[in-house]
């Protein structure tokens, strides 16, 4: 990839206009809505609400069905960055078909989402779903394999190993944190589903310190995602590890498809400040440990 | 935000599908803005301010549904007003609307005839009955009224009434209404890509332009955040007037 700042899973990535879009504005890369077996609706609305220091989403997963997603993702190539499909399933079964059903530049494994039943982090809390899930993929693909791992667990570094024992070419971290809100004035859960999936600001110092653990523990890259905003806190995330940066929420600014150029261009500002290449800069962090 | 509580303080009945709402709560929006109305334990659904403090629903689906099962007294969830409101622009305007369409376009038009701009407008229903806010629109200026079966005014959609008036002399035309009524319209005028403000309906889930249930192909406009309201110059080539995509991302 050119830059290594790129749009994360379930943040416009519906249609291949919008994935096309983000990559002429400077996105690296762009991953796709999560894609499964049959097409759904998703949750009932709300489906978003805003909180302190960020959103809180229960989208429910929806999609067309891989069986119809195909011309998004060439649609989306013609913006000149590597697509990579978003798929999720119940098992390795799942996982498999839509893989196989998918031409793209790389996947990445949904074991993570924290509001949809018999999907994502209900499997993807266990190290041997993460591990078996990851082998099926890696088996019938040519492409890059990333695993998207959830940070509602005690401890994130033994799915990252998973993910890695499993044949893994990344991992990605965080997915959303488990989050609720409540409407006072009837007392009922605002979101649709009750409880969905915090993301932006609140929770970027819960992925700089995944993040930085998995960096310490793994071989293969990590890249990061939580809250990051702008080019500094992209900085942070490299800092604490990470080879990539994924942008999701902060979409939702007034910046919009912006902020991929301003992320991108105030870290190579800032790189050139300090005379030094951003590989020097991944996991600069840890020297201090 | 959060959604903001507004209790329900009147009902009005424009027809028998038809209701006006108006809260306790000023919405104060930029005509062509909408919002994201809770009807809690039901749904989130968008849609289209009519007065300042109220909006008009047509009875469609399951959240409007319960939204008819309200009274006064009742509350609702509202985020908003959100997204790109019509701008008004010069002088002379002409709205065009068609069926509950015209709900927003009352509000413009009250708005712009109290700016000093002449305002005209062509609304197309499906019938006599159908007909919504006469009222509103003949205090602002000219009204032409089309019906699909004649019962009232010209027979056809809105479109068909443009013959009656020299398009040109407009400075701006906003359109509000089905997909194909407000295409025509532009069809109708080569040339004015650019004096016209169209307000676009898709499938909204989030509002904030993140989720991407309503972008438009190819370009990938977020209807939500940059609409509903577009010029009709950044519709030309698009998805606009041929199709849709529903909840999952399926096009229809």
């Amino acid at each position: 990839m050119d830059n290594p700042v790129i749009l994360a899973a379930g943040i416009l990535g519906t249609t291949g206009a919008s994935l096309r879009r983000a990559a002429l504005a400077g996105a690296g890369g762009v991953v796709t809505k999560s894609v499964g077996v049959v097409p759904r609706d998703g949750h009932r609305g709300p489906t978003v609400v805003q909180v302190e220091g960020g959103l809180l989403n229960a989208m429910g997963l929806p999609n067309p069905s891989y069986r119809n997603f195909q011309e998004e993702i060439d649609i989306g190539r013609g913006g000149g960055a590597p697509v990579v499909a978003s798929i999720f399933g119940s098992g390795p079964r799942e996982f498999v078909e839509v893989a196989e059903g998918l031409d793209a530049d790389g996947f990445e494994l949904n074991l993570s989402c924290p509001h949809a039943e018999r999907y994502g982090s209900e499997i993807g809390c266990e190290a041997c779903n993460v591990e078996e899930i990851t082998r099926a993929v890696k088996e019938c693909a040519n492409v890059p394999i990333w695993v998207k791992l959830t940070p509602n667990v005690a401890d994130v570094v033994s799915l990252g190993l998973a993910a890695q024992r499993g044949g893994a070419d990344g991992v990605v971290a965080i997915n959303t944190l488990r989050a609720m809100a409540i409407d006072v004035e009837s007392g009922r859960p605002i979101l649709g589903n009750r409880f969905g999936g915090l993301s932006g600001p609140a929770i970027k110092p819960v992925a700089i310190r995944c993040v930085y653990d998995l960096a310490s523990a793994l071989d293969i890259p990590v890249i990061g995602v939580g809250g990051v905003s702008n080019w500094m806190d992209a900085a942070e995330m490299i800092m604490a590890g990470a080879a990539g940066v994924q942008v999701g929420t902060a979409l939702g600014s007034a910046e919009g498809y912006g902020i991929f150029r301003s992320i991108t261009e105030g870290l190579s500002a800032y790189l050139d400040r300090k005379k030094m290449a951003l590989e020097e800069l991944v996991g600069f962090a840890r020297r201090f440990s | 935000m959060r959604p903001k509580n507004a209790r329900i303080v009147e009902i009005v009945p424009e027809t028998p599908s038809v209701r006006t709402i108006r809260f306790d709560l000023a919405l104060d929006p930029v005509p062509g803005q909408y919002v994201m109305i809770w009807v809690r334990g039901v749904d989130e659904v968008p849609m289209s301010i009519s007065y300042r403090n109220g909006i008009t629903v047509q009875l469609v689906g399951e959240a409007t549904s319960a939204i008819f099962d309200l009274e006064v007294g009742d509350s609702l969830g509202i985020r908003g007003p959100l997204g790109n409101g019509f701008s008004i622009v010069g002088e002379k305007i002409l709205l065009v609307g068609g069926g509950v369409g015209a709900a927003p376009l009352a509000l413009l038009g009250e708005t712009a005839r109290e700016r000093g701009v002449e305002v005209s407008t062509l609304l197309g229903f499906r019938c006599f009955d159908d007909v919504i806010f006469r009222n509103r629109f003949e205090r602002i200026g000219d009204l032409v009224i089309a019906t699909d079966d004649g019962s009232e005014g010209i027979c056809g959609r809105a479109s068909a009434g443009l013959s009656c008036l020299n398009i040109q002399e407009f400075d701006q035309i906003y359109l509000c209404g089905p997909e194909p009524m407000m295409a025509d319209v532009i069809g109708r005028c080569p040339g004015m890509e650019t004096k016209i403000q169209a307000s676009i309906d898709r499938y909204f889930k989030c509002g904030m332009g993140i989720c991407g249930s309503c972008c438009i192909d190819p370009t990938g406009i977020r209807v939500c955040v940059e609409g509903p309201v577009i010029r009709s110059d950044r519709l030309v080539g698009t998805e606009f007037g041929r199709y849709r995509r529903g909840p999952s991302g399926l096009k229809k």
